[in-house]
């Protein structure tokens, strides 16, 4: 592997360009943050993902400088930025809202903040035609932002943050309001902007999906505070605790009981007149410590004869089929009553299909199929 | 049919509470003064018949027309008004803004008493209230009895029966009409749009004149409308207030009427007011119909 990869909180050496440490933000009685700290890196396209109400847009808001930490410091390029008013920062963002400003043309609006900065006019016309360009705008600079339709509201809204080339570009749910399909569309516009232009992206959203798909590295929020931090496939593929696991994606979550069979190697013990399953782990996990199994339903194979030499497999009884086109999601419901999910990939026509409700079938999976996490 | 009945009803309303009045009016300013009741002549004579009708329409001529033109108190007059009520509409409007901003940034839970608070003085009579300014604003009123106790000034100040005075009824009287517009526009103003002008490096100043003014531009115009168009033709306010000496159409007019029983040049008088308050209030309508179109 060569080590172009781009993973700057892997080095040690690396200067991170915001800082949080040890922030809390508390409005009245009501702790927004707790205790957080974090580093986001340039370049990076950080994303912060969480219910609502779990304090990403506090986090953002403090970036943008619109709110202050109660406690703690934040630092952008080294510097204390708290009490730093927003327009004092080399800080732009986008507002959920797109907060065009409806009295100003598409290109006045683009021009907004360059003409603040006092810009000579012909500086301020080339980086406005940029910026349209950028965002294949050309013909709308003259319509006001009611004249133009959600997504090239939305793509405005974009060119304006931009158009001051900030260090940093916070980004609230800035596809919120998009439907889906121009949602997909969006994401990938988003990453070749923020690639083309090298700047720092933040973005705040409740779409894990959206956050898988645009991000370098994933924060996932709750409560006010930090549950995992890593890049969108440890994320999913190896999340540190069921909260986690739970939120991202679908999951099956087992509950049981461990017991070191082998090196790494764990029997769970799960429920009455069920097989115990096998699981490995690096974490160390105490003999009969409470834990869970999760495991993706696409890691989970469904078949009509029980596999040869397979480690871990369930009976049961198809209860449920979820035809999403390209594949199908099964429930199976097992003698313990536990409902388990499988994906299975389409490959034969609908009317062909292997299995169909009420069929008796067999569940497996990997010894590392599944991931265990403590109790 | 039944369109034509629907749309009869307001039409006839217009009819006889506007249209109606307007004509008689109108038909006194082309008449002449006459000792008698009516004090104008022709009137009409329908027993005569066609005759009666003849010699009726030929005793009409715009005479006092002419006339408002040759004496200079009219012009006079009508400028004066026109000076009073701009000054006072824009002095209405720079103190209406702030509280109507005040007013729309307030807590939620305070705004029902804040609003109550302008719209209160309206539930007592007007009248009163401008006879009240009178005992506040005279030589040995409220306002000069607290300034020579705080030592600030050592003779009263003469304000009542000046121009001063009739600005400062015609402020009290109308800042809730510029309140109101003014507080409904910024109430409804996005707040993000100030984080965002803020965040694009405005500071608070220039975002409140680059962004909140053009966005409160409509409740601006309404407002000013609303304080200019019957502040023009006051009457009560320069006359109780504002003394001889404050020349205002409104007075000159009650005066034609009342105190040289003129009819006829009183009604001149009054057309020609309507006319010049037929400009502003077009244009008042047609800020309206922008703003609604503007919202579709």
């Amino acid at each position: 592997m060569q080590s172009t990869i781009f993973a700057p909180w892997e080095d040690p050496e690396a200067k991170p360009l915001i800082r949080f440490q040890n922030v809390t933000k508390r409005f009245g009685t009501f702790t927004a943050i707790d205790d957080l700290s974090l580093d986001i890196y340039e370049k990076e396209f950080f994303a912060l993902l969480g219910p609502s109400g779990c304090g990403k847009t506090t986090m953002m808001r403090m970036l943008g400088g619109f709110e202050n930490p109660t406690e703690g410091r934040i630092e952008l390029a080294g510097k204390d930025i708290s009490g730093v008013p927003p327009n004092k920062r080399a800080v732009n963002m986008m507002f959920q809202s797109y907060a065009l400003f409806p009295h100003l043309s598409v290109w006045d609006n683009i021009a907004f903040g360059l003409r603040r900065d006092g810009r000579p006019k012909d500086e301020v016309a080339a980086r406005v035609a940029e910026m349209l360009k950028l965002t294949r705008l050309e013909k709308f600079g003259r319509r006001k932002p009611h004249q133009i339709s959600g997504g090239q509201r939305q793509r405005v809204a974009l060119a304006r943050s931009l158009a001051k080339a900030p260090k940093l570009l916070l980004l609230d749910e800035p596809m919120g309001a998009l439907d889906k399909k121009l949602r997909q569309d969006t994401q990938f516009e988003l990453m070749d902007i923020q690639e083309k232009t090298g700047t720092t992206f933040v973005i705040v959203t409740h779409d894990q999906e959206e956050a898988m798909t645009v991000a370098s590295r994933v924060a996932v929020m709750d409560e006010g505070k930090l549950i995992q931090v890593a890049t969108p496939d440890r994320i999913y593929e190896s999340p540190e605790n069921v909260y986690v696991a739970d939120f991202i994606g679908d999951v099956n979550i087992i509950e049981g009981r461990a017991t070191l069979e082998g090196e790494e190697t764990y029997r769970i013990d799960w429920a009455e007149g069920e097989a115990p399953l096998r699981a490995t782990s690096s974490t160390r996990l105490d003999n009969g410590q409470s834990c869970f199994l999760a495991i993706r339903p696409e890691k989970v194979t469904i078949s009509p004869e029980r596999p040869e030499g397979a480690v871990n497999a369930v009976h049961g009884k198809v209860l449920d089929i979820a035809y999403l086109g390209n594949i199908s999601t099964y429930h199976v419901e097992l003698a313990s009553g536990t409902v388990i999910k499988a994906q299975a990939a389409n490959t034969r026509r609908i009317s062909r299909r292997s299995f169909t409700w009420e069929d008796p079938v067999w569940l497996s999976w990997t010894v590392t199929g599944g991931v265990l996490l403590a109790g | 049919m039944r369109r034509f009945l629907l749309i009869a009803v307001p039409y006839t309303w217009l009819l006889a509470l506007f249209l109606a009045p307007f004509v008689i009016v109108f038909k006194i300013s082309l008449s002449d003064i006459a000792l008698a009741i009516p004090p104008y002549t022709p009137t009409l004579d329908l027993g005569a018949g066609w005759e009666g009708i003849k010699t009726f329409f030929s005793g009409l001529d715009f005479e006092n027309f002419v006339w408002l033109t040759q004496d200079d108190l009219y012009w006079k007059a009508y400028l004066s008004s026109l000076k009073i009520a701009v000054i006072s509409t824009a002095f209405t409007l720079m103190i209406g803004y702030p509280i109507a901003y005040g007013l729309a940034r307030s807590p939620e839970e305070w705004r029902p008493t804040l609003m109550m608070l302008i719209i209160l003085p309206f539930w007592t009579s007007f009248l009163i209230r401008v006879y009240s300014w009178m005992g506040i604003l005279s030589q040995e009123g409220f306002l000069n009895q607290f300034l020579l106790w705080t030592g600030l000034i050592n003779e009263p100040l003469i304000i009542l029966n000046t121009s001063i005075a009739v600005y400062i009824g015609i402020v009290y009287t109308y800042l809730p009409f510029m309140i109101l517009p003014i507080y409904a526009t910024l109430d409804r103003l996005d707040e993000s749009l100030i984080e965002a002008a803020e965040d694009l490096g405005c500071s608070r100043l220039s975002a409140f004149w680059l962004i909140t003014v053009p966005l409160s531009k409509n409740g601006i115009a309404a407002g000013s409308f609303l304080v200019f168009i019957p502040a023009l033709g006051e009457f009560v306010i320069p006359s109780l207030l504002g003394g001889s000496r404050t020349l205002m159409i409104g007075k000159v007019l009650w005066e034609e009427f009342f105190s040289n029983r003129d009819w006829p040049v009183a009604g001149a008088v009054a057309i020609v007011l309507l006319l010049i308050l037929v400009i502003p209030i077009v244009l008042f309508q047609r800020n309206q119909q922008k703003q609604a179109e503007a919202e579709q």
